[in-house]
């Protein structure tokens, strides 16, 4: 019987591979679509002109020009002039004809060449303001290896925080979980990839449910919650060595964890005292502090940025909505009023914007409501069953997982809701995305 | 990826498929009809483990819910008095519960919707002269459908507790 099953089995892991190799070849030839949901008349128009070549080495393997030009067009706070509107290839500033790009409106433009030697990507490029015919940036940067594509994020980072005056989050990387097959054939994968979803890595496998994953603050590790064990379970791994360990497997639910804003404690969601509650974890200790007392499902708590208070989904008025309350324990204050269920909120570097799931009736859509003007609130998705929003850790933009005909797919959206885009990532069913925090060269 | 690869994937995938049929042909298999016992016999006699596969009432294993409700519906109170008998006549019995819930709303919280239902049919039971250390209850939240439509049909079928005897 043992070598009869165990045929099928290594077919079936051989097969998963190669599919796997399949799918993330599919991703990257596919690249992304881009929607423009409703204009964004106060977009930047800014030009990136197609590198030149430098050197006599080997064509550059990627087209940074085009990682640069489509980064800045999903934010939603630059307008790219398109490739086939690109009427001159500057590749210097000296060779720059303002006036060609002034009658074409456009504020900035990218002008730069690349080399490729020795397995090493170096682009230099220079950032000019063409109204005033002023260069406000020159740069050089380079990568190899993997790394190819980061050369573009660095440089849409850095054209980002020239203009916009804030720190780019394009050269950052998110977590996902991605189902494929159905019942006793599922197979469950917790995948890290670039922030815009090519280079899509495997961190996790299971054949049993993952969900909720969540960065640590340093980028270097992920807790996430597996039903390996037949029951709920939090884990914590750490990503480039693989190596993890077990930190809660209580009887009933073990769940919805996030790092808190030091890295030291972990808030969780458990159910062994009876009900799901909220408790703060000290890492180093194991020791639990609990902080919610009640019959209602309190769970999915999100640290604020300056680690004081903890906001979390409770039905204890009926349907669920967000509450706050003290990290060291405290009252709780109830803070959504809108919508008939707000769940899953997940809270801006600046602790100003909160990102939730909001349902009526049968539609759920991501709300993100301003703290700062009052609790103003805005749909930044459509629905029908959108969920897992996760800012970006300059809240430029969100990521939240959508569902359609059969399967999940990713979305990133611009914090004004206005510019969307389809992450295209695998053929399975794709859920749970998380933005990870800004990355340390 | 050359011809070669190509190839080869095509063919490991029909020897898989091949593979997956043939079990699922062999799991597919209907037991053979056994008579049905009557009501009257189970409702007097004490259940034996042959009855969870005979006795119509035990065959059930799965309960549904109205959205968002964790309460037990009337119409299931025969499958709770049946199981519960069965745990009451049978001591060393053991079941695990596996709260379910349809897809709409955040996974986390229904995790903690599927438990509260797991609970109800576990309170269910233990009113009704179980023993609580005869049940487990695992919630799967919205993460074990059985349909994966998005309309009200497919909701209904995955709004469950579905009952699992880990011990006869």
């Amino acid at each position: 019987m043992r070598t009869v099953m165990r045929t099928p089995r290594l077919l079936v892991a051989i097969l998963f591979m190669l599919c796997a190799a399949l799918c993330a070849n599919v991703a990257a030839a596919q690249g992304l679509t881009l929607q423009i949901v409703n204009g964004v008349p106060s977009a930047i128009p800014i030009t990136v002109v197609p590198f030149g070549q430098l050197g006599s080495g080997p064509a550059a393997p990627v087209d940074v020009a085009q990682i640069v030009g489509m980064d800045l067009a999903r934010c939603g706070k630059f307008r790219p002039l398109p490739n086939n509107e690109i009427v001159q290839s500057p590749t210097t500033g000296a060779q720059i004809k303002f006036a060609t790009w002034q009658q074409l409106k456009q504020d900035y433009i990218v002008v730069g060449s690349a080399s490729y030697d020795g397995g090493v990507l170096k682009v230099d490029y220079q950032l000019w303001d063409v109204n005033k015919q002023q260069m406000l940036l020159q740069n050089t940067v380079a990568r190899q290896g993997s790394d190819l594509r980061r050369v573009g994020h660095e440089i849409a980072d850095q054209i980002y925080q020239k203009i916009i005056g804030v720190r780019g989050a394009f050269d950052t990387r998110i977590a996902y979980v991605t189902m494929v097959g159905l019942g006793n054939n599922a197979q469950y994968a917790l995948v890290v990839a670039d922030s815009d979803g090519y280079n899509p890595q495997t961190v996790v496998r299971s054949h049993e449910a993952l969900l909720s994953p969540t960065w640590s603050p340093n980028g270097q590790e992920i807790a996430y919650v597996s039903f390996e064990s037949g029951n709920s379970a939090i884990y914590i791994q750490n990503i480039a060595t693989g190596a993890r360990r077990l930190v809660s497997s209580r009887p009933g639910i073990n769940g919805a964890p996030r790092f808190s804003p030091d890295g030291k404690r972990l808030a969780v969601s458990l159910s062994f005292q009876g009900n799901p509650e909220i408790y703060v974890m000290d890492l180093g200790s194991g020791a639990l502090t609990r902080l919610t007392h009640n019959l209602a499902i309190d769970t999915e708590p999100s640290w604020t940025p300056d680690g004081q208070s903890i906001i979390f989904t409770s039905d204890r008025s009926g349907k669920p909505q967000l509450y706050e309350i003290p990290a060291g324990g405290g009252s709780p204050q109830r803070i959504t009023f809108q919508g008939q269920y707000n769940a899953d909120v997940a809270v801006d570097y600046d602790g100003k914007k909160l990102a939730m799931v909001q349902g009526n009736g049968n539609v759920y859509r991501i709300a993100v409501m301003d703290r700062s003007t009052g609790g103003q609130e805005i749909f930044v998705s459509p629905g029908n069953l959108d969920d897992s929003p996760s800012w970006a850790p300059n809240a430029s933009m969100l990521l939240y997982a959508a569902t359609e005909g059969p399967r999940g797919v990713l979305y990133s959206v611009s914090a004004d809701g206005r510019v969307r885009q389809r992450l295209v990532l695998s053929d399975g069913d794709v859920r749970e995305p998380a933005w990870g925090p800004y990355r340390t060269p | 990826m050359n011809a070669t690869v190509r190839v080869s994937v095509v063919a490991l995938f029909c020897l898989a498929a091949a593979a997956c049929a043939k079990k699922q042909e062999v799991k597919s298999t209907p037991p053979p009809e056994a008579p049905q016992p009557t009501q009257q016999a189970t409702t007097e006699g004490a259940f034996t483990p042959a009855d969870l596969q005979t006795n119509a009432c035990l065959r059930t294993r799965v309960i549904y819910f109205d959205f968002d409700k964790s309460e037990i519906q009337s119409q299931f109170d025969n499958i709770v008095a049946c199981h519960a008998k069965y745990l009451r006549d049978r001591p060393m019995a053991r079941m695990t519960i596996e709260g379910n819930t349809d897809e709409r709303g955040t996974r986390e919280y229904n995790l903690g919707l599927g438990e509260r239902r797991g609970n109800a049919l576990a309170s269910a039971l233990e009113a009704a002269g179980a023993s609580a250390d005869q049940i487990k209850v695992v919630s799967y939240g919205e993460e074990r459908p059985v349909c994966r439509e998005h309309n009200e049909g497919c909701w209904h079928q995955n709004r469950r507790d579905n009952i699992v005897y880990t011990a006869e």
